[in-house]
């Protein structure tokens, strides 16, 4: 009775989360939909309570509090800017998690004596696939936070190296499914798990770092499915699938946003690949042309139609804000502000729509590539905050570039372009861009931040 | 492999084909919340580390059990503020006159 019970209140909770999911499809029944989400989750929490293997409560209340304890800051404390980060340590924290559960478990059943192959092998995948998203999501942690250095770190024979540690972690696992008892072998998979994903983040730079997180996305989902073979338990599986798929969808499109197949990504070492082999001055090569505040402003107060393309660049200052205002005072003038939106911009998917969000800046401005793209020959300026590489024209001119056949916004198209950029230096990849030596484009230099307080206060007074 | 096994994988296949529906269907707009949100909803695995930290197994399986649900319990308070917090600011433009000044007073 009380098993059926519980069982009735994960499908009830399950439903609920398939709810939330489907109401995530658009802004308006989003935060609805996700407040049944958190109702599932509680309901479902009270009745695994009732599980006959629960026999005390003092440790599950010591875990509760100091998980809400360090949950409530992380929920409401971390600002917008700082998301990337916060996502990769929630997959290090879901998990760490997982793993324990994991090691607890086959220790519990080593311990009372029986070990099912079955039983083995899903827990060996919780751990395998588990220990990889720990150490792998606080690496990525590390170098958004910029803790770490952001650029890739490579060494000679590291795919090679990277490749046999993993196939060692395999074979353990086989091993530990042929033998459930080989404590050395648990051991020796585990050990594997932890290092190889330290050893695979580390050749992957700054700006690659949406799609590592989308893939860290879909392990922690992947071991949540795991665990759940492991003890018998369907809503595991059913929320460990949908987790897994969402990273692994995000995987996809990020992955095509950059025109690149994801084995690509995780073993081109792009950043330094870039620099060595491009370090030149490829393409038409010309002069980066100057403009002062002043015009600038000028020439955005007096345009009809502006596009904002916003970049990492901008989040790095905190830049939002300004933007927005700088936005206001130019649609307070009668002009049209929207806001492009490159699928890679910044340092996870959907990165810079929750920026300008916070800024409060309205959605229905901010517009997907392949809807702006149609519009850049109608806009009369064009404003690059902080984003190189989704506006470099290289991507399509230019077949030696490593950012070729990159899907980009078509920034060239429009009437004239100014681009805030900090120095004359490459972007974060590494390389040139042709469109600030562009006769269309004026290149206004400064902190960006700076720049857009400075334009908004011109904008007032022109 | 057992009948619960295979119950179980028919359980995986038919998660991941409405999971796939529901996830495609959400614009590039709202990615980071869906990201946000998953993990907060995957943070079910809560259920799997109380078990281990309310059975009287060995003092290793209490110390596991109590990290996880401790860590577990992180991502679901934390992951369903941060989700709720994050589409909250997501606004259309006719609801964002009366209130213009509030995506700033946050900061």
């Amino acid at each position: 009775m009380r098993d059926i019970l519980i069982q009735l209140a994960y499908l009830l909770a399950a439903f609920l989360f398939l709810i939330a999911l489907r109401a995530l499809g658009k802004p308006d029944t989003a935060r609805r939909g996700m407040q049944l989400a958190a109702f599932g989750m509680a309901v479902g929490v009270v009745a695994t309570l009732l599980n006959a293997r629960i026999v005390s409560f003092e440790w599950i209340l010591v875990g509760s509090l100091i998980g809400a304890v360090a949950g409530y800051p992380l929920g409401k404390w971390v600002p917008m800017t700082a998301m990337p980060q916060r996502i990769a340590l929630s997959h290090a924290l879901g998990a760490l998690a997982a793993t324990l559960v994991g090691i607890g478990e086959y220790y519990n059943g080593l311990s009372a004596g029986h070990l099912g192959r079955g039983h083995v092998m899903a827990l060996g995948f919780e751990v395998l696939l588990g220990g990889l998203t720990v150490t792998g999501s606080l690496m990525a942690f590390g170098k958004l936070q910029e803790i770490l250095p952001g650029r890739p770190l490579t060494f000679r024979g590291q795919n090679a190296f990277n490749l046999t540690i993993l196939a060692i972690g395999v074979a353990s696992l086989a091993w530990l499914v042929v033998d459930p008892t080989n404590v050395v072998a648990a051991g020796v998979m585990l050990a594997v798990s932890l290092a190889v994903a330290v050893l695979l983040v580390l050749p992957i730079g700054g700006a690659d770092m949406p799609v590592v997180v989308s893939l860290l996305n879909s392990y922690a989902g992947l071991a949540a499915v795991a665990t759940g073979f492991a003890i018998d338990n369907n809503i595991l599986i059913i929320v460990g699938a949908l987790d897994g798929l969402s990273g692994f969808i995000l995987l996809v499109a990020m992955s095509k946003a950059m025109n690149r197949s994801f084995a690509n990504v995780l073993f081109g070492a792009f950043g330094s690949a870039a620099v060595a082999g491009d370090g030149g001055s490829p393409g038409a090569g010309g002069e980066m042309a100057p403009i002062s505040a002043e015009d600038a402003a000028l020439r955005m107060a007096y345009a009809d139609k502006v596009v904002v393309v916003p970049g990492y660049g901008l989040a790095v200052p905190q830049a939002q804000h300004q933007v927005r205002e700088l936005a206001d005072l130019i649609e307070k003038r009668g002009g049209e502000v929207r806001f492009a939106i490159h699928p890679v911009a910044g340092r996870m998917p959907g990165h810079m729509n929750v920026l300008l969000a916070e800024a409060g800046v309205p959605y229905d401005k901010l517009v997907d590539m392949e809807d702006i793209n149609e519009k850049f020959a109608e806009t009369d300026v064009v404003l690059v905050v902080g984003a190189n590489d989704v506006v470099n024209p290289a991507a399509k001119t230019n077949p030696s570039s490593p950012i070729y056949g990159m899907p980009i916004l078509k920034v060239a198209e429009a009437r004239s372009v100014i681009a805030l950029k900090r120095g004359r230096g490459a972007g974060f990849s590494g390389v040139e861009n042709d469109l600030f030596v562009d006769p269309k484009t004026s290149m206004l230099f400064g902190d960006a931040k700076q720049s857009l307080i400075t334009l908004g206060l011109e904008i007032k007074i022109a | 492999m057992n009948s619960t096994t295979l119950i179980q994988l028919f359980v995986f296949l038919l998660a991941g084909f409405v999971g796939f529906q529901a996830i495609s269907r959400i614009p590039p707009l709202l990615h980071t919340p869906l990201m946000a949100a998953t993990n907060a909803i995957s943070g079910i695995s809560l259920v799997a580390s109380l078990v281990l930290a309310g059975s009287h197994a060995g003092v290793l399986a209490i110390v596991l059990g109590t990290v996880a649900v401790a860590c577990a319990m992180a991502n679901v308070v934390g992951g369903f503020l941060i989700t709720d917090r994050m589409l909250a600011m997501f606004k259309r433009a006719d609801a964002d006159k009366g209130e213009d000044a509030t995506g700033v007073a946050a900061e």
